[in-house]
């Protein structure tokens, strides 16, 4: 069973809608018990990073998140701003995000029009079995004013470019985050959905 | 590269598309979930719905609308219409749309912008305006006024201080539709389209006048936007023939404008998902 995780910031319910159709057995959770349960775990995520982690905090998710991904290694997929927080800092509104994956989130510049709003080309950069559906380039939903710079290249999974190249999917061993939403990317969102479901992370 | 995009548009009364000229004579057109299903696998880019009954009868959002389209649409999604509270746009995302456009009631109450951006961020609040060139005088420099409630109402409002106070307040996409071209097929009114995109820096969406494959060219081009909406170009009973996204696609690639190609879809190699495929446990 996939935990949705539902917090207020978050578009969980469009998550739900895409594996429904999927056929995907899945759950919105809201609470430590509905996360402990879970087999695999989403975080969605909508607006900003600082609004999520006072959500998540809020909600007393945060330490068993914590137990589930880093301990238990379940399979972790994060969508947006569910990505941005796996990092250790984000430079929206300098704020100290969940430290899962080594680097820090960071703006685009401001000569750029902001956010960045569209379907942009999203190119692998290693096989990967979540993302091994994803043609090179495939085209993908964004909506983000910032962007992910992990520490460590082996984290980076595939690139997109607005003015300059960014990572837009991350993989570190049971977790895998894409900047774009892959529950609103058509055909190979949907696909890419289904390639986490049948995911077994070796770690 | 980030491409421009192909936004359908419907307006909604209880549950059905209905499509009108410049604001009037509307006729029912097909149930919204159905109408957005199609257009879904037609490889639209994105959809918008407005409730466009909602506001004028002081009742919520049709959110029972919403659910049904978000259950069947796998690609952004924004809903307008009734919206007056950040309570209701809370309703309206957790009904699965990703955005929200606000339109009359952000010009009497601005800080509704403010609120959904704090709320839920910049990304998911579209400032839509309805403007119609009236000339330049003391007060409208841009000679374009800002209209609302269905296009009834002056506003004094000139139309490009307000996109820059939108701007200003959170909005993260603004809506230029022009009043004079509306459901006209006559093409965008590129000039406004093109002084909004100047003032300011959010993705700009063309909107009002969309009759060819070529006014949706000129709109993501001389216009300067980032986003067409093209409506009755799709589905209208009144036009002699629809076009679909492809005959689009293919267009707006034969003039060099980058989009989303029609027709790419994920490799089936190596067990992809299919709709009917269940989880193995």
């Amino acid at each position: 069973m996939i935990g949705v995780i539902d917090y207020r910031a978050g578009n969980a319910p469009s998550v739900g809608y895409a594996l429904a159709h999927l056929g995907l057995e899945h759950r919105l959770v809201r609470d430590a018990p509905g996360v402990r349960t879970a087999d695999q775990l989403v975080l969605p995520g909508v607006g900003a990073a600082g609004a999520t982690l006072d959500s998540l905090y809020e909600a007393d998710l945060v330490d068993v998140l914590t137990e589930r991904v880093l301990g238990d290694r379940v399979p972790f997929l994060g969508i947006c701003i569910g990505l941005q927080v796996l990092f250790e800092r984000s430079d929206e509104g300098d704020v100290e995000c969940l430290g899962w994956v080594p680097g820090v989130v960071r703006r685009f510049p401001s000569s750029l029009r902001v956010p960045q709003i569209g379907w942009n080309t999203v190119r692998p950069t290693r096989a990967h079995p979540v993302t091994d559906g994803l043609v090179d380039p495939a085209h993908c939903y964004f909506v983000n004013s910032y962007y992910c710079e992990p520490a460590e290249p082996d984290d980076v999974l595939a690139v997109t470019e607005y003015s300059t190249a960014f990572c837009s999917v991350v993989a570190r061993q049971n977790i895998v985050a894409t900047q774009f939403h892959a529950e609103k990317s058509g055909p190979f969102g949907l696909d890419l959905l289904g390639r986490f479901a049948r995911w077994e992370p070796r770690c | 590269m980030l491409t421009k995009r192909l936004i359908a548009c419907f307006d909604v009364v209880r549950g059905r598309v209905t499509k009108a000229q410049q604001f009037q004579d509307n006729i029912d057109v097909a149930a919204a979930e159905e109408l957005a299903t199609r257009l879904y696998d037609d490889q639209i880019d994105e959809i918008v719905f407005y409730d466009i009954t909602a506001s004028a009868e002081r009742r919520k959002i049709d959110l029972e609308t919403v659910r049904r389209v978000a259950r069947h649409v796998f690609v952004p999604f924004t809903v307008g219409g009734g919206i007056r509270s950040v309570d209701d746009m809370f309703d309206v995302l957790k009904a699965g749309a990703e955005k929200i456009s606000v339109d009359s009631m952000a010009v009497r109450d601005p800080s509704i912008i403010q609120q959904g951006a704090a709320a839920f961020g910049r990304q998911c609040i579209v400032l839509s305006t309805q403007v119609q060139a009236v000339g330049r005088r003391p007060g409208l420099p841009s000679g374009y006024e800002v209209f609302i409630d269905g296009a009834r109402k002056a506003t004094g409002l000139d139309a490009l201080d307000w996109v820059r106070r939108g701007e200003d307040l959170g909005a993260g996409e603004v809506v230029v539709n022009s009043i004079d071209r509306d459901g006209t097929a006559s093409g965008y009114d590129l000039e406004i389209t093109a002084a909004v995109a100047d003032a300011v820096n959010l993705p700009v969406i063309a909107s009002g006048g969309a009759g060819t494959v070529d006014h949706v060219v000129a709109g993501l081009t001389a216009g300067g936007a980032q986003a067409a909406i093209i409506s009755s170009i799709l589905y209208s009973p009144r036009f002699d023939r629809n076009v679909g996204v492809e005959e689009l696609k293919v267009g707006l690639t034969a003039a060099g404008v980058a989009v989303r190609p029609y027709g790419a879809a994920p490799s089936r190699a190596g067990g992809a998902a299919s709709t009917s495929e269940r989880p193995s446990d």
